[in-house]
């Protein structure tokens, strides 16, 4: 059995003419590696002037596959439709079996199901606009299961999996610390440094920690703590619930009679909801340090003062707010995440839609969310 | 050449790091014969059809495709050994983002020449072998189990390999799907003439399609028993084998064990 690039030279194809009847000798090995040539060769010879019929003779024929019989039939079929009358003669017993098994209804008949074609731009916008709707619906109606879930986790604390909360905890939260100190004292870094070439100008080097320890308090810290780990984290729950569903492990908890939001969703938003707050002091104390670095080594500031200016900028209500901003950040995360895990039907693409899907909506939401809190916030003080 | 063995294993042993699986397995196939690796559950059956297949290393042994070595193969070899097997895994493993007849033209787009007219045309004829007409455009989460399967024969076949391994053919489905597709395989068997090797413990299956069947236990650690289904049947004094065919727990044993 050679592989199906090797066959090219295994053939050949020799003829003999008996007045208008061509007889073609074919022998040694026809398959998929030297369909193309073997086609070739015998198409050249239907073209022959004068020909009304024409014998295959398979006698020396030692192998041949489904496709190069195919082949073979198809030639038979050209070649009818040139008014030559053609026959496959002394095939082996097996074959002859072999050309027994292709079906010839099976090669003409049409698909039961029309290939998906592109629709024109109307129907797309609509169907994406349904699409967004449904989303919408799909949305709420898990918010509101959710909601009702947490409720019943709020009255009933011991029905919550506290072993799966400690390890969406490590998971989220202690694994995500080297990631989010790095981001976060690069940031303090940057921030630092593009402000102390700016305010060096007018002489204003004090304020670059009051700048950096507030904007990263303020902003920076739950933001890029939130998409880190939507990122991480968002996306990693998606996956878990969207392979669950796919494996019909979700369908299996519903026969048990758990709820598959509270079984599923509700520890890792749980974990969560303790976890960010906590990544997110955790960053402005990395962006801090990141201003500090650039303020001690590169501009001459000293690390007393560096501190004391960083703490004048900030207060506790704005330490406050942070925390709360996490904390919704992390609902936000953790309800996307596990809401579009849910979604997922039919395989690894439908995984893969839904895991992007829950990532791309955590960061737009929290960006919105943000939007809402820098308003509220304003006015609260 | 005829004659030689398509496939010979020699001295196989397998283990996950301090669970062996097994300690000496050793068979040869024949070409075109349908040989069946029957067995218990945990016998290591599906372990010795990923070390044939090429997906995983067994920890002693060889395992030869036409007298070369496939163990210590490099990538080139490995790849052409490939090409010239068919595999029909557990969960048919179609791929879902795919047409049927996407997953059967996937393996004549990467290996071959032909044109998509040609191509396609081999598709419907292959789902004419396994009895889907005109399920080329539809996907695999759009068939049923047997449908799934038969799909999967469909693309083990798509090169027509020398050889076809079917893992666990008929698990999950019902009897008479399952007898289609027991039909299936020997119509198939006798018209392509490619070897197949299957593993099963439905015993239906085995005592219809199966030329040979070779019986792996776990306890042996290797091949307890090997021949053709009816002797097995009817003459083994062999007592695991004889409560393998008459479907009945070894006396006190294994139900002891299974608790």
């Amino acid at each position: 059995m050679k592989n199906v690039q090797d066959r090219q030279d295994c053939y050949q194809i020799s003829h003999t003419r008996e007045d208008s009847k061509l007889i073609i000798y074919l022998s040694g090995e026809f398959a998929l590696g030297n369909l193309n040539a073997f086609s070739a060769d015998i198409q050249d010879l239907l073209q022959t002037n004068g020909i009304r019929a024409i014998d295959f003779d398979l006698s020396e024929v030692s192998y041949v596959d489904s496709a190069a019989a195919l082949a073979i039939l198809n030639l038979q079929k050209t070649a009818a439709s040139g008014d030559i009358l053609s026959r496959l003669v002394n095939p082996r017993e097996e074959i002859e079996r072999l050309f027994g098994v292709i079906d010839q209804d099976a090669l003409s008949h049409p698909p039961l199901k029309t290939k998906e074609t592109r629709e024109n731009l109307v129907f797309q916008v609509g169907e994406n606009s349904l699409a967004i709707v449904r989303d919408l619906v799909g949305f709420i109606t898990f918010f509101g299961e959710l909601m009702a879930a947490i409720t019943y986790a709020v009255l009933h604390p011991r029905s919550v999996r506290a072993k799966d909360v400690l390890f969406y905890m490590k998971r989220a939260g202690v694994d995500g610390l080297p990631i989010v100190g790095l981001i976060s004292t690069l940031i303090g870094l940057i921030i630092a440094f593009m402000s102390f070439l700016q305010l060096r100008l007018i002489g204003a080097n004090i304020y670059v920690p009051a700048l950096v320890s507030f904007a990263m308090v303020k902003e920076l810290g739950p933001i890029m703590t939130a998409i880190l780990v939507a990122g991480r984290s968002g996306s990693a729950f998606a996956a878990e619930i969207g392979t669950m569903a796919v494996n019909e492990e979700v369908d299996a908890l519903q026969t048990m009679g758990f709820d598959p939001v509270s079984f599923l969703a509700v520890p890792k938003i749980t974990a969560l909801v303790i976890v960010v707050p906590v990544l997110t002091l955790y960053a402005d104390l990395f962006g801090i340090l990141g201003g500090l670095l650039v303020g001690s080594i590169g501009f001459d500031m000293s690390f007393q003062t560096y501190i004391i200016q960083s703490l004048k900028a900030v207060e506790v209500f704005d330490l406050a707010t942070s925390l709360i901003k996490a904390g919704v950040f992390a609902v936000l995360i953790a309800g996307i995440g596990c809401q579009k895990g849910f979604q997922a039907r039919w395989g690894a693409q439908d995984v893969g839609k839904y895991t992007t899907s829950a990532v791309v909506s955590a960061i737009f939401l929290i960006v919105v969310a943000d939007s809402f809190f820098a308003v509220i916030f304003y006015y609260l003080r | 050449m005829e004659n030689d063995p398509i496939i010979a294993v020699e001295n196989l042993a397998a283990s996950f790091g301090d669970n062996t699986v097994f300690t000496d397995v050793s068979f040869q196939v024949r070409r075109a014969e349908v040989l069946v690796v029957a067995g218990e559950s945990g016998c290591g059956k599906s372990t010795l059809l990923k070390i044939m297949i090429g997906l995983q290393k067994p920890s002693f042994g060889r395992v030869y495709f036409q007298g070369v070595d496939i163990i210590d193969a490099d990538e080139k070899q490995l790849n052409h050994y490939r090409r010239n097997i068919g595999v029909l895994f557990q969960s048919s493993a179609l791929f879902s983002s795919m047409t049927i007849g996407e997953n059967i033209a996937l393996p004549l787009y990467e290996y071959t020449d032909l044109d998509s007219e040609t191509i396609e045309l081999i598709v419907r004829m292959k789902l004419g072998m396994v009895n889907l007409t005109g399920y080329e455009n539809h996907y695999p989460s759009e068939l049923s189990g047997g449908m799934k399967k038969r799909a999967g024969i469909a693309r083990a076949m798509a090169l027509d390999p020398a050889v076809l391994f079917f893992d666990e053919l008929s698990a999950g489905l019902d009897p008479v799907t399952a007898a289609e597709l027991d039909d299936l395989i020997l119509r198939t068997n006798q018209a392509l003439g490619a070897t197949m090797i299957i593993v099963t413990h439905e015993l239906e299956s085995i005592c219809k399609i199966s030329d040979r069947i070779i019986m792996l236990d776990k306890e042996a650690g290797g091949i307890i028993a090997e021949g053709n289904p009816k002797d097995m049947k009817e003459k083994a004094t062999d007592p695991r084998v004889r409560n393998f065919f008459l479907r009945q727990a070894p006396q006190g044993g294994a139900s002891r064990r299974a608790i």
